[in-house]
């Protein structure tokens, strides 16, 4: 096998972990930031390491099972009665989720 | 109030960068990744099921239709099709979406590199396809508050009926070299594409129902610098007329920034149709933002070239062939073709004549009386409320004598008003034409008797004087007289 090294992975800086929290709308302070990214450092240095076993025969996965073209017939089937999808929602109004104000943009 | 650059003086010193970006709902009977219906105007969350609502365990199995109809779109707009492509999800949260990400396609699209053509004004213009991908529509927000707009809404109700519903999202590369024709070349390019796919069957189209939909990107580099200048993406403009209007206006409002030193901000601009403008949105977040990563849950789709072959030797016609095909067989000018073509009613025209009426006649209606009332509602003819199967039925009521044009408007009038089909609006509202003599008979003796001298002249041999007496009697029977009748019938009473 031929011998691989991993480059080294750059530590997570703290203005990155900000940027993440922040598109995941998670709110974190001063003190979990600084708490958080040494810890997501380290775990990315761990998952780096996968890079030392994998060589260049062993192509980027994205599913494990060796497998194209997996389809469904358009064909409806039945699915959830209004009150079964409903039934989780923390408000309900005109038989539609009712969620709060929204900040941000549609996509 | 912005500033605004006369668009004549804009294009003076600017050269126009079009980029186009189309989301067709596809017309399958199921959504991209479930089963449940697609059916329009449905009850809310009548359509849903644990994979759209993105409950937990619950797994997306694609849809074979669409894959289908993904490669024909790609086909036809003369694209490679991708011989192995993954799935993606784009990650964001916004309730319209409740898995937390959108399952779409990301540098591995399905269909990519095309090309098509478009015309306008007899000019033909090359339109470079950047890609074709597959993806699935979101939820249907409404926003509940005082202003009614997203900004001070206090809160708002989603359906997901919509969510999941297989949509092709279709990117061109930057059109150069439109000049002043810029906006019309952006119509015209939708247009073209609702025609091809209209041609292919897979989708309705309507743009009012929101199953087309167009982004406009556009951009203004001082003439002759080579460069392309910064962009905006006009979002969710969704009439072939506000098309137009949207990249007409960002080339005067552009041109207004530039010329005052500033530099024009890249940002999403939202359409708004009733004042005509378009106004700030959010920045343009980084691609990166996303966070896309391979779909873990979906395999590769890697359609084989004996699929894609089999599937490119059924396309239909192209549309360029279609309109020189049907202008030989309907008779049509150049000019009317045109006129046929740029008012979107090429297949309107088509079914109409399937449905028994001429050409000139199916085109008469088309593009007078129901583009006139298209055009005083704001709205596209497909958008009307009448089908080719009535408009010709219309039409062979006039043809068979029983109306004449003046009640078919009327008869137009009724179906729009959703009176029911021609027939039952002529009998609603009584307009059909009467030849009855009996009926005919007492207004004709009225008119003699009310018109003594003009009566003589017609026993004495003017039979030209007849037209006064028969005019009278059409006022009398409120035009619903049978002219040629009528005429008959003051003959022989004064003969």
């Amino acid at each position: 096998m031929p011998e691989r090294r991993s480059e080294p992975v750059d530590v997570i800086s703290r203005e990155q972990v900000r940027h993440l929290a922040d598109l995941a709308r998670i709110d974190l302070d001063d003190a979990e930031l600084d708490h958080l990214a040494p810890q997501l450092a380290v775990i990315l240095e761990s998952v780096a390491s996968i890079s030392e076993v994998a060589a260049d025969d062993v192509p980027p996965t994205s599913h494990p099972v060796p497998l194209t073209n997996v389809f469904r017939e358009d064909v409806v089937r039945p699915g959830l009665t209004p009150e079964q999808a409903l039934a989780g929602a923390p408000a309900v109004e005109d038989q539609k989720f009712a969620v709060p104000r929204i900040l941000g943009d549609e996509q | 109030m912005t500033d605004l650059v006369d668009y004549d003086e804009a294009l003076a010193a600017y050269d126009p960068a079009l980029g186009l970006e189309v989301h067709v709902e596809l017309g399958t009977a199921t959504k991209m990744f479930c089963g449940c219906s697609t059916v329009f105007g449905a009850e809310p969350n009548t359509q849903v099921c644990p994979t759209c609502l993105g409950l937990p365990g619950s797994m997306p199995a694609v849809n074979a239709v669409a894959v289908e109809s993904a490669i024909r779109i790609g086909l036809a707009l003369n694209c490679e099709i991708a011989e192995w492509c993954r799935f993606a999800r784009k990650n964001y949260f916004y309730p319209d979406m409740p898995k937390n990400f959108q399952t779409s396609q990301y540098d591995e699209p399905i269909a990519f590199d095309g090309w098509t053509e478009v015309e306008v004004d007899g000019e033909t213009f090359r339109v470079e396809i950047e890609r074709a991908h597959m993806e699935e529509d979101t939820g249907k927000s409404t926003h509940v508050g005082t202003s009614g707009r997203i900004h001070g809404a206090d809160y708002s109700l989603v359906d997901y009926n919509r969510a999941g519903i297989p949509l092709i999202e279709i990117v061109t590369k930057p059109i150069l070299g439109t000049r002043e024709k810029a906006p019309a070349v952006a119509r015209a390019y939708v247009a073209h594409l609702r025609d091809l796919l209209l041609g292919l069957g897979v989708s309705d189209v309507r743009m009012e129902q929101g199953s087309l939909r167009c982004d406009v990107n556009l951009s203004l580099s001082p003439i002759g610098s080579g460069t392309l200048g910064t962009r905006t993406e006009t979002k969710n403009v969704n009439s072939l007329r506000s098309v137009e209007r949207a990249a007409r206006y960002e080339v005067s409002r552009q041109a207004a920034v530039l010329r005052s030193g500033a530099s024009v901000t890249q940002e999403t601009r939202h359409w708004h149709e009733d004042t005509g403008v378009t106004t700030s949105g959010r920045e343009k977040s980084d691609a990166e933002d996303y966070r896309y990563f391979p779909e873990p849950d979906l395999v590769p789709v890697a359609p084989s070239r004996e699929w894609v072959d089999e599937l490119r030797a059924e396309l239909p016609e192209p549309p360029r062939v279609r309109r020189a095909r049907l202008q030989e067989a309907w008779g049509f000018s150049d000019l009317e073709m045109r006129d046929t073509v740029g008012a979107g009613a090429l297949g309107l025209v088509e079914q109409t004549i399937a449905a028994g009426a001429t050409p000139q006649a199916a085109r008469k209606w088309w593009l007078s009386e129901l583009a006139r009332r298209a055009n005083e509602q704001g709205t596209e003819l497909t958008a009307l409320p009448i089908t080719p199967e009535q408009v010709a039925r219309i039409q062979a009521l006039v043809d068979d004598g029983s109306l004449n044009d003046k009640l078919a408007r009327q008869v137009f009038d009724g179906v729009l008003a959703g009176e029911g089909d021609p027939d039952a609006v002529v009998a609603s509202r009584g307009l059909a034409i009467v030849s009855d003599d009996d009926a005919l008979g007492d207004a004709v003796d009225q008119a003699i008797a009310d018109n003594p001298d003009v009566a003589q002249k017609i026993r004495d041999g003017k039979h030209a004087a007849a037209g006064a007496l028969i005019g009278a009697v059409m006022k009398q029977m409120r035009g619903q007289a049978d002219a040629g009748r009528v005429r008959e019938l003051i003959l022989e009473r004064l003969a």
